[in-house]
């Protein structure tokens, strides 16, 4: 009697909260596209889409590092903001043309960020972890404060003059220019490039191998160091293309703009689950859309966003202390 | 022939009264401008918060890199008592403190509740004799609920508890404070308002460490960094919530009451309770933590009290830091706890060496006098040119000596009464952490 009685009066309360939960998680979706209209909720969506494909290239380099040297390179986010610059001046002063001037965004970036492994990483592989840890975050300081400089990039806000006029194109009352599907393509086709070399490509295969086990790789013949070098490379080369990008998105540059899009895109890394990249790319996409939602409908939005932004990272955290696409951690003896 | 050994602690108090009676005729004397007056006090200040840090992460391993918020929030919290006492901005001249008092004793009885009423605990029952008759899904949603309900109720009786407090605390001190004299009201209130500083950054502490310690180290460290953003990002626009605060245009109005004894007194006291807390069977089993947690846990250790509990003191000696800052210059403006001057404890204790109390001690002397000197040292036109020297040094102080200046070696009487038998490496064991390393590095 008793069993049927608490079957029969518990599992409708069981599926009453799961409705009430349901109706109210549509019900707060329907509220923002009924608050402003649903083009204004499409747009903030796409505007949030195109950010989070900014902060994926950042992200990437920062995941790549992190599964290789274990180290959070806090210096990324300003080799980001060099990415910026170099591109701002091939198109400012020397009058270049997008593709050129990304290409050479990307190839200062890798070049910087490989002297910067040789002097400031290579040194301290074996000491421990925290050493590098603390180097990272000198060699960001330098970069801010030495391209602050007078005689480097000044300390002052540049408007950044884009490479090609921006057209927009009106779909359903929806605007997308040309520069949003400039910055999903050349996204999409980095992401793809750089998923092929980690998978099909014999330097991709020393990586994996690299990140699983050092020490193994090294006596299966791989050069451990080579690796290290061609992973920091690999990683400033996408934040090149992710300073351009982000200065086309938003044309107004400086030396300390890599701070929090380089925080963020680092969160968003670790959201995803570090280590992996699809993660790294989710994750990415999940942070630029709460940005972008957060400025839109939010009273006072703007100057919250950055509040939300690291809320719904420990939300996560709560419910996956591992990241969206992470591995349940395993202690081993 | 046995040579006599003076006692650590008579070394080591000479050194002490010698710091402390050189600054303290140094100023009176004139030698020294209040400028530099205010340096060493920073230093002193910026010492206490990073024994707080060595504490969570030379101490025990947890890699914080959040302490920045703690700080920020003692700052905030005694300047909200202080600047109330002298300008009465709430109303009367207690009434912040007040309410602060009510407020945490009320969070405190919350926490005491939900701790008594053992919540898992109560979760496992109700899924557990649920599940008879329901799927496992179903029957944890109910016992989700459950607690749910419990905890609102509880934290429901403590707002009446600290609705309740605040009805008798608020006259009370009222009264106190206002037949005291003036010179015996000020120190009070100071004081008060130093303790409370320490106590709110100690329960956010405990509140943040009670839903990330769980973390695994690097992901625990970039959640903490979040949580210093947010501080950040809301005391930028605090003027929405307590006007006085003013947001992003700076507090001001905050009595400058930080003296050199006030300070150096801090600094010694928490010195001390931090030097015989590590020495007692406590302290051990906290380093015994950073060690090895599976090692430590297998001995009978509790592992997640002692993480809770290393990370609630050192928020509490950040916290109090951040007081004594606050009352140094008498004014507060958000980007003191940015980013950016969150890694300033970090970079001292691993300077100092990670698990050295000296060593942090020394550190922080050393890394004012680094940032004020290069003030001193630069020509006219090249001060730009300061922060771009001072990382130059960071990286050949790292690349010389990666293991900081004093390693885990601690001087006089900080030392323990007996040495430990061979230098314990810098945790690099509770570093690693992420999902790919666990299974591999040094198997």
């Amino acid at each position: 009697m008793n069993r049927i009685l608490a079957k029969t009066l518990l599992r409708p309360v069981v599926w009453v909260i799961y409705a009430a939960l349901a109706a109210g998680l549509l019900y707060g979706i329907g509220y923002l596209v009924q608050l402003n209209g649903p083009t204004y909720f499409a747009q903030a969506i796409l505007d949030g889409l195109r950010l989070g494909f900014v902060y994926a290239l950042i992200a990437l380099g920062y995941t790549m590092v992190y599964g290789i040297v274990r180290l959070i390179n806090f210096a990324h986010g300003d080799v980001f903001m060099v990415g910026a610059f170099a591109s701002y001046y091939a198109v400012a002063r020397y009058g270049w043309s997008f593709v050129p001037a990304i290409l050479f965004a990307m190839v200062i970036c890798l070049l910087l960020n490989i002297v910067i492994e040789r002097v400031a990483y290579k040194p301290l592989r074996e000491a421990p972890r925290i050493a590098s840890l603390i180097t990272a975050i000198g060699v960001s300081f330098f970069l801010e404060s030495f391209t602050a400089l007078r005689f480097a990039f000044s300390a002052d806000y540049i408007t950044y003059k884009r490479p090609f006029e921006v057209t927009v194109w009106k779909f359903w009352g929806l605007s997308i220019t040309n520069a949003t599907v400039i910055i999903v393509g050349v996204t999409l086709a980095l992401v793809l490039g750089l998923q092929y070399v980690i998978r099909r490509t014999k330097i991709g295969k020393a990586m994996r191998a690299t990140s699983l086990d050092k020490s193994a790789a090294r006596l299966m013949g791989i050069n451990v160091d080579g690796v290290i070098t061609f992973t920091f490379a690999l990683g400033a080369a996408l934040a090149g293309a992710a300073g351009t990008l982000y200065a086309i998105a938003f044309p107004q540059i400086w030396t300390f703009m890599g701070i929090m899009p380089g925080l963020k895109a680092f969160t968003a890394a670790v959201l995803g689950g570090i280590g992996s990249v699809p993660g790294a790319f989710v994750g990415s996409l999940l942070m630029g859309t709460v940005d972008v939602l957060v400025v839109s409908f939010l009273p006072l939005g703007s100057r919250l966003r950055d509040l939300f932004a690291f809320l719904v990272l420990i939300v996560v955290f709560l419910v996956k202390p591992t990241g969206i696409f992470g591995e349940p951690q395993v202690e081993k003896v | 022939m046995k040579r006599l050994q003076v006692p650590s602690w008579i070394t080591t108090l000479a050194v002490a009264l010698l710091a402390f009676f050189g600054v303290w005729y140094a100023k009176q004397g004139g030698h020294i401008s209040v400028y530099w007056y205010q340096v060493v006090q920073l230093a002193a200040i910026t010492a206490i918060s990073a024994l707080g840090l060595n504490l969570i992460y030379g101490f025990n391993g947890q890699f914080s890199l959040g302490h920045i918020g703690f700080y920020a929030i003692g700052a905030y919290g005694s300047a909200l008592i202080t600047k109330d006492y002298v300008t009465k901005w709430s109303g009367s001249q207690t009434g912040a403190l007040a309410w602060m008092l009510a407020g945490q004793i009320g969070l405190v009885f919350a926490l005491v509740l939900i701790n008594k009423l053992g919540l898992p605990v109560v979760k496992k029952r109700i899924s557990s004799s649920l599940s008879e008759h329901l799927a496992p899904h179903e029957a944890n949603t109910l016992g989700t609920l459950a607690v749910l309900l419990i905890s609102a109720a509880s934290l429901a009786a403590s707002v009446a508890v600290a609705l309740g407090l605040h009805a008798l605390l608020a006259p009370a001190l009222e009264t106190i404070i206002s037949s005291l004299p003036e010179g015996a009201s000020r120190p009070l209130i100071f004081a008060l308002a130093l303790i409370n500083g320490g106590s709110i950054a100690a329960l956010v502490s405990y509140l943040v460490g009670l839903a990330l310690l769980r973390l695994g180290s690097d992901y625990f460290g970039i959640a903490t960094l979040g949580f210093a953003v947010m501080v950040y990002t809301a005391l930028q626009n605090s003027d929405l919530v307590i006007e006085t605060m003013k947001g992003a245009r700076g507090m001001v109005g905050i009595p400058p009451w930080s003296t050199w004894p006030w300070v150096a007194g801090g600094l010694v006291l928490l010195a001390i309770v931090m030097r015989n807390m590590l020495r007692s069977s406590h302290g051990r089993a906290m380093i015994s933590v950073r060690e090895d947690e599976i090692a430590s846990q297998s001995m009978g250790v509790d592992v997640t009290q002692l993480k809770n509990l290393a990370f609630t003191m050192g928020g509490f000696y950040a916290g109090v830091a951040g007081a004594l800052y606050a009352h140094l210059y008498g004014f507060l403006h958000p980007s003191s706890f940015s980013m950016i001057k969150g890694f300033d404890p970090l970079i001292i204790i691993v300077f100092g060496g990670l698990g050295s109390m000296t060593g942090t001690i020394l550190a922080s002397v050393m890394f004012a006098l680094v940032i004020e000197g290069l003030r001193v040292i630069l020509p006219q036109g090249f001060e730009d040119w300061r922060f771009v020297i001072y990382p130059i040094i960071l990286l050949l102080i790292m690349l010389l000596r990666p293991s900081g200046l004093l390693g885990t070696s601690e001087w006089g009487w900080l030392r323990a009464p007996l040495p430990p038998e061979r230098d314990i490496p810098v945790p690099n064991r509770s570093l690693r952490g992420s999902a790919v390393s666990a299974s591999s590095e040094e198997e």
